[in-house]
């Protein structure tokens, strides 16, 4: 009876978003008379930045500073439609959709700035900063303000657009059932090391070294605070979480929270995390959906840690210490 | 059934409701005096969201009957910043970005103010062993680890 160690190895490839029938986000861009702008959503920022995100991409796109969007998000019953935030779908199917609508206010936006300046639309540039500048005759500028001022009470124009993404449906092919469930993937690799106590069957998680490849990270922050929580949820995954412990027996299943088992700030792994960018070819700006991808190749990883350390192969999670002894007796010589 | 009066401070300012008897102190505060900052999450002690303090202690309002809390001092979250100037503990938070979606930000505060109210330079075991009362689903935990610690560490500078 002893301590063992072991060390896993698992690398992933995650699709961004998921088409069952399509996967369609849809997105209204439009200004106020001061020339904020609003963009409306029914996609849910449930915490996973949404709102930030979708402000940066239309703040980009339009030329102004992401303080000056504002986002409105979740009335499905009068926003435009959009399947969802899961599958990791919401920052490119959304970011896409907010792009072309912030586009098409962007070009109204430029017209009704030539009209006040007298030049063609085609010879104006944002600066970003809120102002709108006659290319290579930059003192030549109107503010967005004022253009937004100018297209609501003087020249009757509505500085907005519509925005559309839209991943068709991809239907099996007869002969070989292969198929394209989505265009764009994000890719994971962890190595794990564990110990395993192979009397009790407890793993405690040493360390967790996690490499993630999702595209251009468009808040670097914001990507690696959702890393550093889905590795942390990946290992809950793997060793701890379950509703039916005995499925389809319901016998132990937890009912509420005082049974449901997480780790604790006690039982953190030491964690590592670097994050690859490579933008993605059809993602806004190049981003990938680093969503729920990051919290699955520590799965593999532990089991496979668990198998280097005491020499058996844990197919159902969670990887409990029940699980584990009842292996190690199964494989034992008589 | 009768009402019964309950009479308190919170964050300073003088609170008097009249109740039913039973009313959890959470309810009293979310739905009766609209101070949302304590979240009910599991209503039965087990995972931390709704933590208040009251008299210098920290407490489970979800577990505190309101008319228990008569004559008491609470604090909640809401409660910390002073004229539009967050908290350290506030400030870490964001800083750390030790929040996503929130919910257990506010339980996750009270119970590092009230460590670093008796132990301002407190060890990371000493942390970690204040919070484990709080669940949190999202940030694994390391980020609000080091958001208590920078919290302490920009205490200790500010009182030399
Ligand atoms: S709501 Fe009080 S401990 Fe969960
Ligand atoms: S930030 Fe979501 S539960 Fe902690």
């Amino acid at each position: 009876m002893a301590i063992r160690r072991g060390r896993g190895v698992a690398a992933i490839n995650y699709p961004t978003g998921m088409n069952l029938g399509g996967d369609p986000t849809q997105a209204l861009v439009h200004s106020t008379p001061t020339g904020n702008f609003m963009v409306t959503l029914s996609s849910v920022d449930l915490g996973q930045g949404m709102k930030q995100i979708m402000a940066q991409i239309c703040a980009e796109t339009i030329g102004v500073p992401t303080d000056r969007v504002v986002v409105d998000t979740a009335d499905t019953d009068t926003g435009p439609h959009c399947m969802g935030t899961f599958a990791s779908r919401g920052t490119h199917r959304a970011g896409n959709a907010v792009i072309q609508a912030a586009r098409e206010a962007r070009q109204v936006m430029l017209e009704v700035a030539a009209e006040e300046l007298e030049v063609n639309a085609s010879d104006l540039e944002t600066d970003g900063q809120g102002n709108i500048l006659v290319k290579g005759a930059p003192q030549k500028s109107i503010s967005i303000f004022d253009v937004a001022l100018s297209a609501h009470f003087k020249r009757g124009r509505s500085i907005s657009g519509r925005g559309m993404f839209l991943i068709p449906r991809s239907y099996p092919e007869k002969e070989t059932g292969a198929m394209k469930p989505s265009t764009c993937y994000a890719h994971a690799c962890t190595v794990a090391e564990v110990e395993v106590d192979d009397e009790t069957g407890e793993v405690t998680v040493l360390t967790v070294r996690n490499v993630f490849e999702i595209g251009r990270a468009l808040n670097p922050k914001m990507v690696e605070q959702q890393l550093v929580g889905g590795s942390w949820m990946g290992i809950s995954h793997a060793l701890y979480e379950t509703t039916e412990p005995y499925y389809p027996n319901r016998d132990h299943g937890g009912t509420d929270f005082n049974q449901y088992l997480m780790p604790g700030p006690g039982d953190l792994a030491q964690t590592e995390i670097i994050v690859l960018e490579r933008p993605s070819a059809d993602g806004p700006y190049g981003a990938k959906g680093p969503g729920e991808m990051c919290a699955n190749p520590q799965i593999p990883a532990m089991a496979n840690a668990v198998f280097d350390a005491v020499g058996v192969r844990i197919d159902t999670l969670p990887i409990t210490p029940e699980r584990i002894l009842r292996a190690l007796k199964a494989q034992a010589p008589n | 059934m009768a009402k019964v009066p309950v009479q308190f401070t919170l964050n300073g300012t003088e609170k008097a409701e009249f109740i039913d008897s039973g009313t959890t102190l959470l309810h009293a505060l979310r739905d009766k005096i609209g101070d949302t900052s304590p979240k009910g999450g599991c209503h039965q002690g087990t995972c931390g969201a709704c933590s208040v303090i009251i008299d210098g202690e920290l407490r489970l309002s979800c577990l505190t009957l309101a008319e228990t809390c008569n004559g008491t001092a609470i604090t909640t979250t809401s409660g910390l910043s002073e004229g539009g100037v967050l908290h350290p503990l506030q400030r870490a938070f964001l800083d750390a970005f030790a929040t996503q979606c929130g919910f257990c930000t506010p339980g996750m505060i009270m119970a590092a103010k009230v460590l670093l109210d008796h132990t301002p330079t407190p060890s990371r075991d000493e942390v970690v062993e204040a919070l484990s009362g709080n669940i949190c689903r999202c940030t694994g935990y390391e980020p609000i680890i080091q958001a208590v610690l920078t919290a302490a560490r920009s205490n200790s500078q500010h009182a030399a």
